[in-house]
């Protein structure tokens, strides 16, 4: 089957006094239609740049400097700006971490969702309402046509974020980005959201980019990981294999730091030092100075092992059992 | 047996909102009631004994950041007292106390907002011992230095200003700032939920060591389940206001006995199980202002029956172990009884 979306070397960098930074560093991956990859690092490693990259919503002193994006073998990047903008919303959709923030507060749920569906298609506002409605059902929201009427503020955070899906979902687009869509919100609501995403992907086929930092979400839910590290993606591979044997160190000190792994009390194995600046990387490998196995042959740039759906960005990768 | 250090007995704290002039005039011109109270913490009873690590789970509005409020003295409780080495703590009407702000010390979730940004670290961490006449200005000093060093950092940091550092090393400066104090209690409000992975992991580890060192008494306030497992001895779960289950942390997490902790517990994705079959719980968490009457619970409750429509559980020991659970399932059964008054 291809790729519902391939993206191939993307590098986006950002202007600052002090230089270039580069925040998403040669970032390949792919994720064919109805699977879920899960993008997982920590603050700063470039997980939701690379989710903006993707959509080409990256604003000066920004700018994606190379790569490519193949959403259904179109790539985005060799469109012009209004081409682009006629494929976000309706190909490629986004999901934020804050659905407040997402939806407009003067604005009834039904009629913002009605403007989006018209945006991209010359429907009636009743045909529009009722693609609205069918959307609000499909993520599991009760009473939806008493929610078209309902203003942001009084739905609670959990159905904020269903709408915030719902909008997502209006044209049927091939890929979602979600960044960080759970992290606002509670465990309750958080695990019913998650079986709405597993339940959207294997049924209507949607290829879904879950971005997050939380290793236990993305390990439950996604098909296949990308863990970035500083700008890069370090290690990717089915998640089941990725959680059970991690290869790159730092997916390996990440997963240790999880408690729930250890016995209560007792310390954790802790990954040295803190996350880096992208102003200041050290030559080579970006993880050298924390990492446990470095040497000197990690001052340069560390090499991409590893085959076909499983690879490692590293000089000393960790032995598979 | 020694008095237990912390005792919280019966506390509620309730929040009045006052109607506005508008909303007055809506009232009285429709004949309904305006305003509104919140009701935070509802009869909430625990003691703590010394050196115990008490963690405080739910999820948001369950009233638990008011509790660690209520017992670091931020709030006065409306009902009941918090009541320190068998001392009532009396308060004046700010629910300020000269004891509780010595002897209690809290730590924040967010360490960019809690630490002023235009006081050098060192200042931040000796201007309590200052105010209270810890000691001389050079004893602050040395002793700031120790503090510094205690949590992991350099002496030398003391000079330097808190944007200079990052959020790991600051909740390490907001630690070292409540145990300048030398409290006896400690409440963490969410402490590491705002830290990366690999730097709770870091955090997590200094507080183990301190605990160690110190012989420390806390109460640990947080949403995550895997994190208040590694940390404390028992577990209390708050729910709209009351605590719902308390037992310790291994008997719970082992088999918890509230049909709220179980569900809460099965929403919980952990690492390692695979793609996970999710059952989430039903429903969402209903308003504090007009919380459900009977048991709090019950709308969303699989178990739910006609009497936690109307009566409200009590925390009871159930039949066996030493720990607590505030549900008919396990008080009795769910079918209606005589109420007699």
């Amino acid at each position: 089957m291809s790729a519902a979306l391939d993206v191939r070397g993307l590098t986006t960098r950002f202007a600052t006094r002090t230089g270039h930074v580069t925040a998403v560093n040669n970032v390949s991956f792919s994720v064919e239609p109805g699977r879920i990859l899960g993008l997982v690092g920590e603050s700063g490693s470039g997980k939701s740049v690379t989710g903006f990259s993707v959509l080409g919503l990256i604003d000066a002193p920004g700018e994606i400097a190379g790569g490519q994006v193949l959403i259904e073998g179109e790539d985005m990047r060799a469109l012009t700006p209004e081409a682009q903008r006629r494929m976000r919303g309706r190909r490629v959709a986004m999901v934020f971490q804050d659905p407040m923030m997402t939806l407009n507060p003067v604005l009834r749920v039904g009629d913002q969702m009605a403007m989006a569906v018209r945006v991209h298609e010359r429907v009636s506002k009743s045909a529009a309402l009722a693609r609205a409605r069918e959307a609000l059902e499909i993520v599991g929201i009760p009473a939806p046509a008493e929610r078209l009427k309902a203003y942001p503020h009084q739905l609670s955070g959990g159905m904020r974020q269903r709408v915030a899906i719902a909008i997502a979902l209006l044209h049927r687009p091939s890929v979602i980005i979600a960044d960080e869509p759970t992290t606002a919100l509670d465990v309750s609501i958080q695990g019913q959201i998650l079986a709405e995403v597993r339940r959207l992907a294997d049924e209507t086929g949607t290829a879904i980019v879950w971005v997050s930092h939380d290793l236990a979400v993305v390990s439950s839910l996604a098909d296949d990981i990308c863990v970035m590290y500083a700008g890069r993606i370090v290690e990717s591979g089915p998640a089941a294999e990725v959680i059970a044997a991690p290869r790159h160190p730092y997916t390996q000190g990440l997963i240790q730091s999880v408690p729930s792994l250890h016995e209560p009390g007792r310390k954790l194995p802790q990954i040295p030092g803190s996350t880096p600046q992208l102003s200041r990387l050290p030559t080579g490998c970006p993880f050298r100075p924390r990492c446990p196995r470095a040497t000197e042959v990690c001052a340069s740039d560390p090499p991409d092992l590893g085959t076909g759906g499983r690879r490692v960005l590293c000089h000393h990768p960790l032995e598979t059992p | 047996m020694t008095a237990p250090l912390l005792e919280i007995r019966r506390v509620s704290k309730r929040f009045t909102r006052q109607a506005g002039l508008i909303e007055r005039g809506v009232a009285r011109l429709t004949g309904q009631g305006a305003g509104g109270t919140v009701h935070a913490v509802t009869d909430v009873d625990l003691a703590v004994p010394q050196g115990e690590v008490l963690g405080i789970v739910g999820e948001s509005g369950c009233g638990k950041s008011t509790l660690g409020r209520v017992v670091s003295g931020i709030y006065a409780p409306s009902e009941g007292e918090v009541v320190l080495n068998g001392q009532p703590v009396a308060r004046d009407r700010h629910g300020a106390s000269q004891k509780l702000t010595t002897k209690v010390q809290m730590i924040h979730q967010d360490p960019f907002a809690s630490l002023n940004p235009r006081m050098k670290v060192g200042e931040t961490i000796g201007e309590g011992p200052r105010v209270h006449g810890f000691g001389t200005a050079a004893e602050i000093r040395e002793r700031t230095g120790s503090l510094l060093e205690q949590v992991g950092l350099e002496a030398s940091y003391a000079d330097r200003l808190p944007h200079q550092f990052s959020g790991g090393q600051r909740q390490r400066i907001a630690i070292a700032r409540a145990l300048a104090m030398q409290p006896e209690l400690l409440v963490l409000d969410e402490a590491v939920a705002s830290l990366d992975v690999s730097i709770q992991a870091q955090v997590l580890n200094l507080f183990t060591d301190l605990r160690r060192e110190l012989g420390l008494t806390a109460l640990f306030i947080s949403h995550d389940l895997s994190v208040v497992r590694h940390v404390c001895d028992r577990v209390a779960i708050m729910y709209l206001g009351r605590v719902v289950e308390l037992a310790g942390a291994e008997d719970l997490y082992r088999a918890p006995l509230h049909p709220y902790s179980e569900a809460l517990f099965a929403s919980v994705p952990t690492l390692g199980t695979g793609r996970a079959s999710f059952h989430p719980i039903k429903g969402e968490i209903p308003s504090p202002l007009a919380p459900p009457p009977g048991c709090a619970f019950h709308p969303r409750c699989p178990m739910a029956g006609p009497r936690c429509r109307v009566e409200v559980p009590r925390l009871k020991t159930p039949v066996q172990g030493a720990r607590q659970v505030a549900c008919h399932l396990h008080d009795g059964g769910t079918q209606q009884k005589d109420i007699a008054a």
